[in-house]
């Protein structure tokens, strides 16, 4: 079991009304796997992300997390659904995100986000869930403001702390959606320093970004996505160095 | 000291009978509101029909008719259900349609649809990302609105919630009319005998201007709470 998948994603569709956003896109990772999903606005690379953990419901295609494949079923309107929600939460608890908005519950303490979900979903005695959090705190470099509420903040204490509140979760795989896109550019950096971090530890990761640094030198596996096809795929020196599609070679060149 | 002539325990009896009916209507009307605005959110089309039903009636009939309706025929509701279950059931269940009741029950249902508009507007002002968020961490959907939902919309309904208040403490006025001895009928019944209006009804005018302006700061104190994650420390 120990060398089974964390997650793989096959040919996966999906479709808003009639527009096809994403065209049959798969992925298989193998623990500490960091893939960088690249691609221009539109190319599909967020829905795909927002499929793995059914934050979008496919249209078709397989999820697998950790040998355990997600069931699907129809609804009335003949629309695919999730067959068991308790199965998707379970499975969701095991695929934690950080979105590009940082999305901390702004109700909440940054120490209470932390714990929230460990103590609510996972059933982690209190007493641990605080050690864990605290730890992770520690961890991405915000330990004393752990008392703070997101609003008082700046973004990359407050995605860091959104990063800390997924680790805690100890996930199979993490899911980065633009983490830094929101940032100011003099804050986006210490944000890829944490997840540089978190790559080298041997976490599994996908991440869906702009910063083409952070993709080639980070990744184990790149995937450039464009109009909701897998356009290049492979090692980041494969598709950074020698990019075979035309599309690749255009979106890397330079702009000005 | 101001001479009330003597109706001044009655009237402090009024004045705590007009407490509890607010403070009891205020309960009702906010689980009523929780539930109508979470019926009229939710993906179900009957849930969605009664709810709206019930704002629109209650919103387009004018308070008064609605409390004479209550009491004239709340017993008359309560005696045929239990006539029904009696024969049904042979369990014997009854009970008085009092002015007090009646009074909870109207003011209740009234400004239940006020909190329903209230709540509804709140649910929709809380950041689609605070949900997806509880989404994507595995929280079941009950969890996500007791925890996540609530809270934040808590927020965004407080002034509702405070002027809605205000509203209803002086709305217990009308349960005078249906015999209720609260402060108001206390006071009428004082300024008629003793043919002194001013000297009864300006302290009632007092009360309710005192208990307004009190809730008014706690209000206040407690929007300042609720908005302690959202506001800059020094903002």
């Amino acid at each position: 079991m120990a060398d089974q998948a964390p997650l793989i994603c096959r040919d996966i569709h999906k479709t808003f009304a009639q527009l096809e956003v994403l065209k049959g896109i798969s992925l298989e990772t193998r623990k500490g796997d960091v893939v960088s999903l690249i691609g221009s606005s539109g190319s599909g690379k967020s829905t795909f992300l927002r499929c793995i953990n059914l934050l979008e419901t496919p249209t078709s295609g397989d999820i697998i997390v950790h040998g355990d494949p997600i069931r699907f079923t129809t609804n009335r309107k003949k629309e695919r659904i999730p067959a068991d929600n308790k199965q998707v939460e379970l499975i969701r608890a095991r695929l934690s995100m950080v979105f590009q908005g940082f999305n901390l519950w702004s109700h909440m303490t940054v120490l209470e986000n932390i714990i929230e979900a460990p103590i609510h979903v996972l059933k982690v005695p209190r007493k641990e869930a605080i050690e864990r959090a605290e730890a992770y705190l520690h961890k991405v470099g915000i330990y004393e403001r752990k008392d703070y509420y997101p609003a008082q903040m700046s973004g990359g204490q407050q995605q860091r702390a959104a990063i800390a509140r997924a680790l805690a979760m100890e996930p199979e795989v993490m899911l980065f959606d633009e983490p830094t896109s929101a940032l100011d550019p003099e804050l986006v950096g210490e944000v890829l320093k944490v997840m540089q971090s978190l790559a080298e530890e041997g976490r599994t990761m996908i991440v869906v970004t702009h910063e083409m640094a952070f993709a080639r030198d980070v990744s184990t596996q790149v995937l450039f996505l464009h109009q909701g096809v897998i356009e290049e795929q492979g090692t980041p020196e494969k598709v950074f160095d020698n990019p075979e599609s035309e599309r690749m070679q255009q979106f890397l060149a330079p702009k000005f | 000291m101001l001479d009330l002539k003597g109706y001044g325990p009655a009237l402090l009896n009024g004045a705590v009978v007009t407490i509890e009916l607010a403070f009891l209507s205020l309960a009702l009307a906010l689980a009523l509101g929780l539930i109508g605005a979470a019926a009229k959110l939710s993906n179900n089309r009957i849930a969605v029909g009664i709810a709206t039903s019930y704002t629109t009636l209650i919103r387009g009939v004018p308070d008064l008719v609605m409390m004479l309706l209550f009491y004239y025929g709340g017993q008359v509701g309560v005696n045929m259900l239990s006539d029904y279950i009696w024969e049904a059931y042979e369990v014997d269940f009854f009970f008085q349609f009092d002015p007090f009741i009646s009074g909870v029950v109207t003011i209740g249902l009234i400004f239940g649809a006020y909190m329903t508009e209230t709540f509804r507007g709140a649910f929709l002002a809380v950041e689609t990302g605070q949900i997806e968020a509880a989404r994507a961490y595995g929280f079941s959907s009950w969890h996500t609105f007791r925890r996540v939902m609530v809270p934040q919309m808590l927020r965004h309904a407080l002034p509702g919630i405070g002027n809605n208040w205000q509203v209803l403490l002086k709305t217990t006025a009308l349960v005078s009319i249906i015999g209720l001895t609260d402060m108001v009928r206390v006071a009428e019944e004082a300024a008629k005998a003793e043919r002194m209006p001013f000297h009864f009804f300006i302290p009632v005018a007092c009360v309710y201007l005192a208990l307004t302006a009190g809730s008014e700061l706690f209000i206040k104190w407690l929007d300042k709470r609720a908005n302690v994650g959202v506001i800059q420390e020094n903002g």
